[in-house]
């Protein structure tokens, strides 16, 4: 931490005194962000503790080692948790690039402004509502007695589906209503980089012959290339993000050998459980994992995106 | 810009309306379907012969809110935190994003305060050490709890930051000729000429308070401390399907119990849904502003 630094010498004593109101508008929030951002990091020595919240953080606890890690690998559910959580944000990662990517272009295709206007307007909708009021309307239009969606379904002649009940439906209905929930907040970016396009390029195309798939296709996406690489390289970040509120408002037991994540399992082990040092073990693996991936999704971004944070 | 007269290329302009159409539908229909339910009869929500549209029209469920005292205190618990967070939150966006925001000739250890920030964006310590450190600071079980924890907003930090670099160097200057300190500086010149940018962050988090429920679980003592949201999980989401199987679960459900809890889902996005108008504007703003940025 960078200290205020009162004692003036000759040579930066000026800067120093010129500098202070900067440190000082900054020291309240540097103290807060120590508080419950950097000691909860120290606090991750729990993982190799025995740990009894009664005697506190940093207080005398056993150590234990690896003890803890070394239980979870021989825990069953925290292992599928584990691959739950991979395959399911896998899965988001992939869908969250290609859908915003298609449902942009398609939009910039629609001459009628008001009609793109309006359903920008509508797709961006859902982004602003919690997982609590969309948990609460999916489980009534997903319900297999009498919901809305095995309604329509019935009229095919489709069986009722126990979407958040069943082992086989559970991760694709994750993976699904997540993707409604934000294609159309994730177009902005790529509609930001469409508008930027140069017209004179489609009249070029247009004048060379090329019709509406074709400028589409060799002058849309081209010039979508750098912020989609962006994108992609920085959503490498969410490798073990399969979205908590989502899971954690969707599941229940009978899907937790597809739909257990690891965060809603850190949960239930530590919270429910209070088995805290084997949840802060899980913790602990998965801040080092994201931690690594985020650092080097900042770094490549940097480096072939020229993105910058500050 | 000629349009093609080949007949594929109206196929994709039909196609493409019906698609886009479909999407943007889908993404409203849901939400018109629970306010129909919400405003129609229990014996017509539960036999499911609601759709787009009320049947047999009646505000009885939200006569029912309306009395739920629970419904109301949670409210009033949400509008406090939503006040009092975002207060907390624009504070201390601007006094960091100021300082942040200077050159390195005018502000040496800029960097590393930056740094120290963006830090919290990589590293995490998690659930758990966080629920010890906020019970070992005394704020388990206070309102406390849901605001100053999250009360230094990295992101939105971030993004005023880059926000207030691009005001002209030019204006500070001659503030500081005519003997104006820096805390006036950002007061009297970067705060009024960064209203779009503070909009946004100031939507960003008032978004983030309204719709947080999982710390008012977490840090909160007894469910009558719970915000809005959280007092909805309980309603909404705990009584689902869990441990039952589907022949249980329709035994379970109550006459008005669905048209309550619907009228409570839509009551509780009510405010998102009547500030949508500023928050599609300034969000698509902010989004831009902090992803394309390079």
């Amino acid at each position: 931490m960078q200290k205020t630094g009162n004692v003036p010498t000759r040579r930066g004593g000026g800067k120093l005194r010129r500098e202070l109101p900067f440190h000082l508008m900054l020291l309240p929030a540097v103290v807060l962000v120590f508080i419950y951002m950097y000691i909860p990091l120290g606090g991750l020595i729990i993982a190799f503790q025995k740990f009894i919240p009664a005697k506190g953080l940093f207080g005398d606890q056993k150590w234990v080692g690896w003890d803890n890690f070394i239980y979870l690998y021989h825990l069953p559910g925290a292992i599928s948790a584990l691959q739950n959580t991979i395959i399911i944000a896998f899965w988001k990662i992939i869908l969250h690039l290609i859908i915003p990517i298609t449902v942009s272009i398609l939009l910039n295709e629609i001459r009628s402004s008001a009609f793109r206007r309006t359903a920008q307007t509508l797709i961006y909708l859902p982004h602003f509502l919690s997982w609590i009021i969309m948990g609460g309307i999916l489980i009534d239009i997903l319900s297999p007695s009498g919901g809305i969606v095995n309604k329509l379904l019935g009229l095919f002649g489709v069986e009722p589906i126990f979407f958040l009940g069943s082992n086989d439906y559970f991760r694709f209905t994750l993976i699904f209503t997540d993707v409604w929930k934000e294609f159309g907040f994730n177009t902005i970016v790529y509609l930001a980089a469409i508008t930027n396009i140069d017209p004179n390029q489609y009249e070029a195309a247009t004048i060379d012959g090329a019709n509406r798939f074709q400028r589409m296709l060799y002058v849309t996406l081209p010039n979508m290339r750098m912020i989609i690489v962006l994108m992609m390289v920085l959503s490498l970040g969410n490798v073990l993000n399969a979205g908590f509120d989502q899971v954690f408002n969707l599941y229940s037991k009978q899907v937790y050998a597809t739909g257990d994540i690891l965060d809603t399992f850190i949960y239930r082990i530590g919270l429910i459980d209070a088995q805290f040092g084997v949840a802060t073990a899980m913790g602990m693996f998965k801040s080092v994992v994201s931690t690594l991936f985020i650092s080097i999704s900042y770094y490549c971004a940097y480096r072939f995106a020229d993105y910058r944070i500050f | 810009m000629v349009e093609s007269k080949h007949w594929s290329s109206r196929l994709f302009v039909i196609l493409n309306y019906i698609i886009i159409g479909f999407l943007a539908l889908s993404c409203l229909i849901p939400l018109i379907h629970i306010f129909a339910i919400s405003l129609s009869d229990s014996a017509a929500a539960t036999g499911g012969l609601v759709v787009l549209w009320p049947v047999n029209f009646t505000l009885e469920s939200y006569a029912y809110v309306a009395r739920r005292a629970a419904f109301w205190h949670s409210m009033l618990v949400s509008v406090m935190r939503v006040l009092v967070g975002v207060g907390l939150n624009m504070v201390f966006c601007i006094v960091c994003a100021y300082p942040l925001s200077k050159d390195k000739d005018q502000f040496r250890f800029r960097t590393v305060y930056a740094w120290y920030f963006f830090l919290t964006m990589l590293v995490s310590g998690g659930l758990i050490p966080l629920y010890m450190v906020i019970r070992q600071t005394g704020l388990m079980g206070t309102f406390w709890a849901l605001v100053i924890p999250g009360a230094v907003p990295v992101y939105n930090i971030i993004l005023l930051l880059n926000f207030f670099r691009q005001t002209p160097r030019e204006l500070e200057e001659a503030a500081i000729i005519d003997g104006a300190g820096q805390w006036r500086i950002m007061w009297q010149i970067f705060v009024p000429t960064s209203t779009a940018a503070l909009a946004t962050v100031a939507l960003l988090s008032t978004v983030y308070h309204w719709n947080e429920w999982f710390n008012g679980i977490l840090y909160m003592k007894t469910p009558d401390q719970y915000p809005l949201q959280s007092y909805l999980r309980t309603i909404v989401i705990d009584m689902k399907l869990t441990n039952m199987g589907a022949n249980d679960w329709q035994a379970l459900a109550l006459v008005s119990d669905k048209t309550v809890k619907c009228a409570q889902i839509f009551l509780a996005s009510l405010p998102i849904l009547l500030a949508y108008p500023f928050l599609q504007r300034y969000f698509v703003k902010g989004m831009v502003l902090g992803s394309v940025k390079g």
